[in-house]
């Protein structure tokens, strides 16, 4: 008998349209497999089964209608819990949001009801969606499939692990300086951040507006187009999102072919730092792209040296501003209103409960950012070094179609390694942060697993702003090449759980 | 409480010069707020006009109401601004429960109109021209209701109510530029500039201000500098001063404070103060220790407003006449003084007058009714001008049943009390109260007839040529028609009778 999670989302909407399997049938098993397996990786925070079994009844009684269904009409997904889901707890891995059930649904939310995608439950990250590991959840870190003492990268823990543990062939992430494309990279999954404004923010928590971006995260690289396609397109809604015709990401993704493509290999992003296993896989996959007909180029992009370091004033900034709305006024926690304490007391001390260290952190930075007599040194220094970055990519796609890197230096750390060290913690987004300054688009996708720890390594593309679909043509070639060689999809290494 | 030393105004003006800073706030009459969708209808209830953005919750977004963006737009055109080609919005950053969100989009740097000026007329004439710093768009805040404290301040309240349908409400901030060389007319100055600019706002369409509503809303900055002196003193920031007379209020209590202080060696604190109408006052609200650092950057959740030069000229052609200079047109046109025309515009009837002329009443007959018997029946019940049931097609059509006499002035006055009283329009009432002029000559003939028999020594004496006698007569005609008569054409009839020339 067919194990219907191991299936991919497109063959299982294929069985599904055709009546092969039914989508309560597919729902239950992911069911059962979240059941089976999650209590060990814990990558939700929350399952709604009830929902899920629903939407999942309402395509089968579409089918028996006679109904046309959408290409990922029954397909379990995992949602991000920085999404707002109507009824349905949304945290942000927050405490202060502990218990809210939001009246609204994200665009994202809605598109993939409107897609008859059946919404499992909501993934563990970390908390807001700063860190790159998952351990700053307020509801406890996620393991990684590979490895469950190791953490499953982040924010988007507990999506890609959801993917990883085949608990669901589809998840939303969302990428800020890496959350989607990192966590891809640590679990042998594929993770995308679409251009900026490419896939609608409105109901999407903030973190920092100016970067933040949702994408699609699934086990092979046409999983993922069809995904983005349910998910991304012009919103009124959002202010930012961008009014133009997506990318044709799905033809792209079935259509693999580098043949011609010049692929640009940015220097900087090697050297120090960077593990050996991690950089042989990449030499290996530059390699693989000149055999499969592209022309290698090297490109210096001087600027992304100081990419970090914008960075952590941009994004602290933007947060300082984005939080300050958890006030213990209208949703959320409040603490210490005991009829005796003024509002500005209750807003402290539910903050000060309410919000993780590395949070506080971050709001702290940011306020200091934003002062006045420091603004100009610091966000306004910011913004020119993104400016800078904006060109060096600017200058890079003029002389090549696609950027390469590997996707984050290491493999999978172990859960704790470096909880204590903010800096450490921050270098796992070296390589991704500079395309959330530049807001073009990137995807991360297994490149084989490092020799010294045999744990997963991600390959990063990086294309032009809405030129999303390059991303597919390269990835889904790479994606085949990488079957055909290994014999089979990189998951299948993994330990059974 | 301390107590305050004020130095009489005449006094202060002899030793200081004032310089005022003046910052209203207008509500726009958008239908819908200026990110969000919602309502914006006054008196719903708490609320009821809310939804995710406008309440700040997690994850919402603002998208600008482009009515706003025109509305201001042609605010600063009619300011004499220049209107910036690219500006953004900005956050500022400050925790209070009634801002959603804790901060306020508004515009800090970049600010969509800047750099114009206002001329304003004070009562004798004098024309003062108001420099306009900045006009920028930003958001209302909800309203807070502080429950359990005597004064309705959060200050010994129990607790506060929040009411979040004013929240993203669209608000214009207009600031001047500092207001020098006004000296002892500088209270006049600033209730003159408060006035036109609603005149303004109002002739433009863009919102009622209704300042006894919080459509506009006025703080007011005032410093002192000894005579002489070119440099500013430090000001204090009187807030939420909303009518016309306490503008010139606060600036006429400011100036003797700021004088007394000054005069006793003191030195004015910058602070934010309260305005109190009972007695004109104000009294110390938030000293400014160290100035509110409000970490103010680009709002990266709304794209750049790019106005259009084409767009921009084109609202510039549609400005309706400036209120000022069309006041001034209409004065010269109806022939009648600078005095008459403030009465005018004290009563609110300048526009219903405009409606009955453009009804087809002549000037003076308009402004007669609406200034006269019409100002007359609202001032007994208390009511603007505005809130009488009678329209300016009505009272033209009154004019026009005098002016082809069928109606007198006595009827004219009992037809607009029909109206007034719902009994119909006024041909209605006419009809059915029987008002008409008696004009069938055979009538009106006997009563003269009967009129000059039953007063035959008046009679004689007009026959000898005390034409002026002829008044008892007509009042003797006029009170047997029971006032239906049409009185000049009796006082013809009696004459010709009499075989005397009027």
């Amino acid at each position: 008998m067919t194990d219907l999670t191991k299936l991919t989302a497109a063959r299982t909407a294929e069985r599904i349209a055709s009546g092969e399997t039914s989508a309560v049938e597919v729902a239950e098993a992911h069911l059962a497999r979240v059941e089976a397996v999650d209590e060990k990786v814990h990558a939700f925070l929350h399952v709604d089964r009830e929902g899920a079994l629903e939407t999942a009844r309402r395509v089968d009684a579409k089918r028996a209608a006679g109904e046309k269904l959408g290409p990922l009409a029954g397909v379990p997904l995992a949602l991000k819990d920085i999404f707002t889901t109507e009824g349905v707890p949304t945290t942000v891995g927050s405490r202060i949001l502990e218990g809210w059930v939001p009246p609204y649904d994200a665009t994202v939310t809605r598109r993939l009801k409107d897609a008859d995608v059946v919404i499992l439950g909501k993934t563990n990250m970390d908390e807001f969606a700063m860190g790159s590991s998952t351990e700053n959840s307020a509801y406890g870190p996620t393991g990684n499939p590979w490895d469950l003492t190791r953490i499953p990268g982040g924010s988007g823990g507990g999506s890609s692990a959801a993917l990883a543990s085949f608990q669901a062939p589809l998840a939303i992430g969302t990428d800020t300086g890496g959350s989607i494309r990192q966590p891809a990279a640590v679990t042998g999954t594929v993770g995308v951040k679409p251009t900026y404004g490419g896939v609608s923010r409105y109901g999407m928590v903030a973190f920092s507006s100016s970067l933040d971006q949702g994408g699609p995260c699934a086990r092979t690289v046409l999983d993922a187009a069809l995904l983005h396609e349910a998910i991304a397109g012009h919103d009124p809604l959002d202010s930012t999102s961008v009014d133009a015709p997506v990318p044709a990401v799905v033809e792209a993704a079935r259509n693999g072919d580098v043949r011609g493509m010049r692929v640009g290999v940015v220097t900087e992003f090697s050297g120090e730092g960077y593990q050996d296993g991690v950089m042989r896989r990449f030499t290996e996959s530059v390699e693989l792209l000149r055999e499969l007909g592209a022309e290698i180029v090297e490109i210096s992009c001087p600027s992304f040296t100081k990419a970090l370091a914008a960075y952590y004033l941009i994004a602290p900034s933007e947060c300082s501003s984005n939080l300050a709305r958890f006030d213990a006024m209208r949703y959320g926690l409040r603490v210490g209103d005991d009829g005796t304490r003024s509002a500005e007391d209750v807003t402290a001390l539910t903050r000060e409960a309410g919000f993780g260290p590395e949070v506080k952190r971050r709001i702290m930075l940011g306020t200091y950012a934003l002062s006045s007599g420091y603004y100009d040194a610091y966000y306004g220094s910011a913004q020119k070094v993104r400016t800078l970055i904006t060109r060096d990519f600017q200058r890079a796609f003029e002389s090549v179609d696609v950027l390469v890197s590997p996707t984050t230096p290491t493999t999978a750390f172990p859960i704790g390694e470096r909880a204590d060290d903010p800096m450490a913690m921050y270098l796992a987004d070296l390589c991704t942060i500079p395309s959330n300054l530049a807001g073009n688009a990137a995807m991360s996708l297994p490149c084989g697993l490092a020799p010294e720890d045999g744990l997963p390594v991600g390959l990063q593309i990086i294309a032009p702003a809405m030129a999303d679909d390059r991303l597919y043509r390269v990835g889904a070639a790479v994606e085949a090449a990488f079957h055909t060689r290994w014999g089979h999809p990189l998951l299948e290494e993994a330990p059974v759980l | 409480m301390t107590v305050i030393d004020l130095v009489s105004y005449e006094d202060a003006l002899a030793s200081y010069d004032p310089v005022m800073g003046l910052e209203v706030h207008v509500e726009l009459g958008t239908q819908t707020k200026m990110f969000c969708g919602c309502a914006t209808v006054p008196g719903a209830p708490a609320n009821a006009q809310t939804c995710p953005t406008c309440l700040g919750l997690p994850g919402s977004l603002p998208v600008v109401n482009a009515t706003a963006v025109e509305s201001a737009v042609k605010i600063g055109l009619a300011l004499n601004c220049s209107i910036a080609d690219w500006c953004r919005f900005a956050r500022k950053n400050y925790f209070y429960p009634d801002m959603p969100k804790n901060f306020q989009t508004s515009q800090y740097d970049e600010p969509i109109a800047f750099d114009g000026y206002l001329d304003v007329q004070l009562e004798d004439g004098e024309v003062f021209r108001v420099g306009i710093e900045r006009a920028h768009m930003e958001e209302d805040t909800g309203k807070s209701t502080h429950i359990g404290g005597a004064t309705g301040r959060i200050h010994g309240a129990s607790h506060s109510l929040l009411d979040y349908n004013r929240a993203g409400i669209p608000l214009i901030e207009i600031v001047t530029k500092p207001i020098t060389g006004a000296g002892d007319r500088a209270p006049e100055i600033a209730r003159a500039y408060v006035a036109e600019l609603r005149e303004l706002i109002r002739a433009l369409g863009v919102s009622e201000a209704r300042m006894e509503m919080g459509q506009m809303r006025c703080d007011v900055n005032l410093s002192l500098m000894p005579k002489g002196s070119q440099t500013f003193g430090t000001r204090s920031e009187t807030k939420n001063v909303n009518s016309l007379r306490s503008v010139e209020r606060a600036v006429r209590f400011e100036v003797q404070r700021h004088a007394g202080v000054l005069d006793g060696g003191g030195v004015i604190v910058q602070e934010t103060r309260h305005f109190h109408e009972d007695d004109g006052s104000t009294t110390s609200g938030r000293v400014k220790e160290e100035a509110e650092d409000y970490r103010y950057f680009p709002e990266p959740d709304l794209v750049p407003v790019a106005p259009a030069r084409a767009w921009v000229e084109e609202l510039r052609a549609t400005l309706p006449e400036l209120p000022r200079l069309r006041r001034n047109r209409l004065r010269e046109e109806w022939g009648i003084s600078e005095h008459e025309m403030q009465s005018v515009l004290n009563a609110g009837a300048l526009d219903l007058i405009i409606a009955t002329i453009d009804a087809g009443a002549p000037a003076d007959q308009a402004r007669k009714w609406w200034m006269g018997e019409l100002a007359r029946r609202a001032n007994e019940t208390g009511t603007e001008l505005t809130g009488l049931t009678i329209t300016p097609e009505q009272v033209a059509r009154v004019c026009a049943l005098v002016a082809e006499g069928s109606l007198n002035d006595k009827l004219a006055r009992q037809t607009i009390e029909g109206v007034l009283a719902g009994e119909g329009g006024p041909d209605e009432v006419v009809e059915k109260r029987g008002l008409k002029v008696v004009s069938d000559e055979g009538a009106l003939g006997t009563a003269v007839d009967e009129a000059i028999a039953g007063n035959a020594a008046i009679a004689d004496k007009i026959r000898g040529g005390k034409v002026a006698a002829a008044g008892a007569l007509v009042g003797a005609v006029m009170k047997a028609t029971r006032g239906q008569a049409d009185a000049a054409r009796v006082r013809e009839l009696i004459l010709e009778r009499l075989g005397v020339q009027g």
